[in-house]
């Protein structure tokens, strides 16, 4: 429903293409060739705009004259009960940013391995490759929680010597296996989208199969994927919460805490508008990625 | 005249289809081969075996007296003196023009970061593209990344170049420098097999020519031969649909060099 990006391309792609008109836009509104000439663009903010307050409008007036709407205000949208939670959530937040920016780092590298190791050719490389897709059956298939749950109970209780035994960093364990599981396929989509001429390329000029790999392959592949892998790393903060259920004080145990001793819900408001004030950026970083992507696609196609 | 390239009973299959179907061919030291024929005969089949870049089926392949086809050699070694020049360019997008030349100079032959890309530049300024050093390679027209794959090719100061069609992806009007670029290498005494469709260039470039027919050597001889009085019939089929399609101006009317 935050998506009031429905008609904003609307507003902008008549600004977006003055060069190129015959490049075809996708999704681009089938009223523009029956709307001609210079005024198309102002009709179309008009028409962009009307909709958009009338249907939020109709949308906001039918929630706040529903019978219920004065009771769920007062448990789930209080000012007072907000202003008192949200800084107390905010200042658990930063274990959170701590777990996420921790396990970012770890999936990048884990999954980057494990794409590779399935990329590899040759029978020598069998049991790496079969490594490499256990681990992503394995990890991909579990609940992330599930995985949380039997590495922060599990580990600390083996009691083992030189391994730690906080439940920090085995859920940040968790978060690093289970990602990595995702991000590996990501890079090992994107390593299978570099055409095999660029490694015949490579290789006819005595690069060995990691040199391809490492100066020509990869740095191809990983360009290609950030915008899936920024998507992967917003859900990756998102789940970051999921450590709460190991008694880690973090922002959502914070919240959960506030609303037990208050019996006001709007601490979990605060918390999903600072989830979502962190996230906001990103998807619009991802989006700009993609567009500069499709541009460079049709001007190289040109 | 020492032999460069000695290529014998050469079999290459795709699954079911036999692309190669017993190639002999040599190609002596300084000399250039030309490899005719329609699409599909075998021409880039049989240039990818040399630089192993197809594994072959049966056969031997020898460079300078050593056969490379057998299991114990070096691939990469083998590669590092044989260069190829792709019809689709394929240079390296993510990289400036320079970069693509000094790679593999720096990270295979194992020279100083410095070192290759002087080398680079000096390559690059040879074949007119000095200016060109520092910009991606979907900035430059067809003909231009072109030369810069033959540059690249160059700079692992190869023995033997192979060129496989690398005009027919581009627009007729930049033929030109890319075929004046090899006729210079040629000049300059660079041993070469090429595939080509450029019937004009390989009349006056190459000392023999080869011409492929389903997956085998029909005829081969100097050009002046090949092209004014070829024996086998289909040799002639080929030729007379070649003029029938306008690739081959100049050659009846001048009537060789």
């Amino acid at each position: 429903m935050v998506g009031g990006g429905g008609p904003s391309p609307d507003v902008s792609s008549p600004r977006g293409g003055p060069g190129d008109p015959r490049v075809p836009r996708p999704g681009g509104d089938p009223r523009s060739r029956i709307l001609g000439g210079r005024d198309r663009s102002a009709r179309n903010v008009w028409i962009a705009v009307a909709s958009t307050v009338i249907f939020f409008g109709v949308a906001a007036i039918v929630i706040v004259r529903s019978p219920g709407w004065p009771e769920l205000k007062a448990s789930f949208f209080d000012p007072a009960e907000f202003r008192y939670s949200l800084p107390k959530i905010l200042s658990k937040f930063v274990r959170n940013v701590a777990i996420f920016c921790i396990a970012e780092v770890f999936v990048l590298l884990l999954a980057l391995l494990l794409a590779v190791m399935r990329s590899l050719v040759g029978p020598v490389f069998t049991p790496l490759r079969i490594l490499s897709a256990a681990y992503t059956d394995v990890f991909r298939g579990m609940p992330t929680i599930l995985v949380i749950f039997l590495l922060g109970y599990g580990m600390p209780s083996l009691n083992l010597q030189g391994i730690p035994d906080s439940e920090f960093f085995w859920a940040i364990v968790a978060l690093v296996l289970v990602y990595s599981a995702y991000v590996a396929e990501v890079y090992r989509a994107g390593i299978q989208a570099v055409h095999p001429s660029q490694v015949a390329a490579a290789r006819s000029l005595g690069l060995s199969r990691w040199q391809s790999m490492r100066h020509v392959v990869l740095p191809q592949a990983v360009r290609s994927v950030i915008p899936p892998l920024l998507n992967d790393f917003i859900g990756l903060q998102k789940d970051s919460a999921l450590v709460a259920f190991l008694g880690i004080i973090e922002a959502f145990q914070q919240a959960t805490i506030i609303q037990q001793s208050d019996f006001n819900f709007t601490p979990f408001v605060a918390l999903a508008l600072v989830y979502i004030v962190i996230t906001i950026p990103q998807a619009r970083a991802v989006d700009r990625l993609i567009a500069r992507d499709q541009r460079r696609r049709q001007a190289a196609a040109m | 005249m020492t032999e460069s390239v000695r290529i014998t009973g050469l079999h290459k299959s795709f699954g079911d289809l036999e692309v190669l179907k017993g190639i002999d061919l040599v190609v002596d030291t300084h000399q250039v081969v030309c490899l005719i024929g329609a699409s599909g005969s075998g021409k880039s089949t049989l240039l990818r075996c040399i630089n192993l870049l197809e594994p072959i089926d049966a056969g031997t392949i020898e460079i300078d007296g050593v056969a490379i086809t057998s299991g114990s050699v070096d691939v990469n070694a083998v590669r590092r003196r044989i260069g190829i020049v792709f019809q689709a360019f394929n240079l390296f997008p993510h990289m400036t023009i320079l970069r693509n030349v000094a790679l593999a100079p720096e990270k295979v032959l194992g020279r100083s970061h410095r070192e290759a890309e002087a080398q680079a530049r000096e390559l690059l300024e040879r074949f007119g593209l000095g200016d060109k050093a520092e910009d991606y390679p979907d900035r430059l027209s067809g003909g231009q990344q072109q030369r810069v794959a033959i540059v690249r090719a160059l700079a692992m100061q190869p023995d033997i170049l192979l060129l496989d069609e690398v005009t027919s992806a581009l627009d007729p009007v930049l033929v030109a420098e890319v075929l004046d670029a090899i006729r210079e290498l040629a000049d300059a005494g660079m041993t070469m097999v090429v595939a080509t469709h450029e019937m004009g260039f390989a009349r006056d470039v190459a000392n023999d020519v080869a011409f492929l027919h389903e997956g085998r050597i029909l005829e081969e001889g100097p050009p002046d031969r090949i092209f004014r009085e070829p024996q086998d019939p289909e040799t002639k089929r080929f030729l007379d649909r070649i003029i029938a399609a306008g690739r081959m101006e100049g050659l009846d009317v001048s009537g060789g060099s």
